[in-house]
């Protein structure tokens, strides 16, 4: 779902830039003082294999594809705010190098899947998998909790990106949100089996390396990101 | 979770088979499962396709028009399947190449500002 210029008016990937950079430098602010070593290699490999999956379009109905997107992953095996760098990073590759979403869309593809798919979904995540665990293990409260709101996550992104697109007038909301959300909750299938299958590898592989579990040092989201 | 002087230890050793393999697995999709992804439209350009202002994006220049492989593909390469497997592998490795440098910069950016909050507390007059 990478805006490329042209769909957004300037009000609005200005406003959404601004939102987007603030956001950044409150993100590096956050992890500076704590980033350090295993964390360094793992924020270029997770980068790395979130531009791969992003890549593998997969056929959905009528004739439409979608792709991974990888927030709710980073910011499960990161942390939020490093989760969050990353996906910065994977967007800003996809912008520069390979004209995948448009320069001026930046901020608002940046606020679309590293924000609101990224920070608010984790933090809701970390709302629903408190309860959870304890009814049932953490570790498989982790994985219902990746699946549903890697699937939510697509659907929220998508439908921000739908109001970006009204607020633009580039298409009414009655027409578009509708559209968006309904061909994202098939889309955000894909985003669940892919992001549960990873978790759940590396949960098995190195339990240490996933953030969002316990016994990994926990990083508390201590404030919600500055989404207005 | 491993610290950084320990990082490099024998100890650590099963970390970095880990992010190795990691990486093999993020080029192995890059450079061999992206040439068979679909080529539909993703849901955005379906819906902007439906609704007809795909127009609008085909209008307009690209703000940046300097990427050196668009739509994951390199210019040189006539093969298409071939052209999106090498911008894959390029694409993988920057990727990392750049987050890790990130990371770096934010490190070194965090052991700048805990130099320099440290005089003030030697001479006593910390707030």
């Amino acid at each position: 779902m990478h805006i490329p210029d042209g769909f957004l008016d300037p009000k609005t990937w200005g406003a959404l830039y601004g939102v987007s950079g603030g956001t950044t430098a409150y993100a590096l602010h956050k992890v500076k003082d704590r980033l350090e070593g295993v964390k360094i290699p793992l924020i270029g490999i997770t980068a790395a294999f979130i531009f791969a999956a992003q890549m593998l379009n997969f056929p959905v109905a009528g004739g439409t594809s979608g792709h991974y997107v990888g927030a709710i992953l980073a910011c499960v095996l990161l942390g939020p705010w490093e989760g969050f760098l990353t996906m910065v990073v994977v967007l800003l590759v996809q912008g520069l190098f390979f004209a995948d979403g448009g320069l001026t869309a930046l901020g608002a593809n940046v606020f679309n899947m590293a924000i609101v798919g990224g920070l608010l979904s984790y933090f809701l995540l970390t709302l629903a998998k408190k309860p959870l665990a304890k009814r049932i293990d953490e570790k498989r409260s982790l994985l219902i909790c990746t699946a549903f709101f890697s699937w939510f996550s697509v659907v929220l992104a998508a439908s921000a990106c739908a109001i970006e697109l009204a607020i633009s007038g580039t298409v009414p909301l009655s027409v578009t949100l509708p559209a968006m959300a309904g061909v994202h909750v098939l889309i955000g299938i894909g985003e669940a089996i892919i992001g549960t299958i990873v978790v759940a590898v590396v949960l098995q592989a190195r339990p240490d390396l996933v953030d969002a579990y316990r016994g990994a040092p926990s990083l508390p989201l201590e404030a919600t990101p500055e989404v207005t | 979770m491993a610290n950084s002087k320990k990082l490099f230890s024998k100890k650590n050793v099963g970390v970095w088979i880990f992010l190795g393999v990691a990486l093999v697995v993020a080029v192995l999709l890059g450079v061999f499962v992206s040439p068979f992804a679909s080529s539909r439209p993703d849901g955005l350009e379906r819906v902007a396709e439906d609704k007809g202002f795909i127009k609008k994006a085909e209008d307009t220049e690209p703000a940046w028009k300097h990427s050196p492989m668009p739509d994951y593909t390199v210019k040189s390469v006539k093969n298409e399947k071939v052209s999106t497997a090498l911008s894959g592998f390029i694409g993988v490795l920057l990727t990392a190449a750049v987050g890790v440098a990130l990371a770096l910069g934010i490190m070194g950016l965090g052991i700048l500002s805990k130099k320099k909050k440290t005089p003030p507390e030697s001479t006593g007059n910390a707030p």
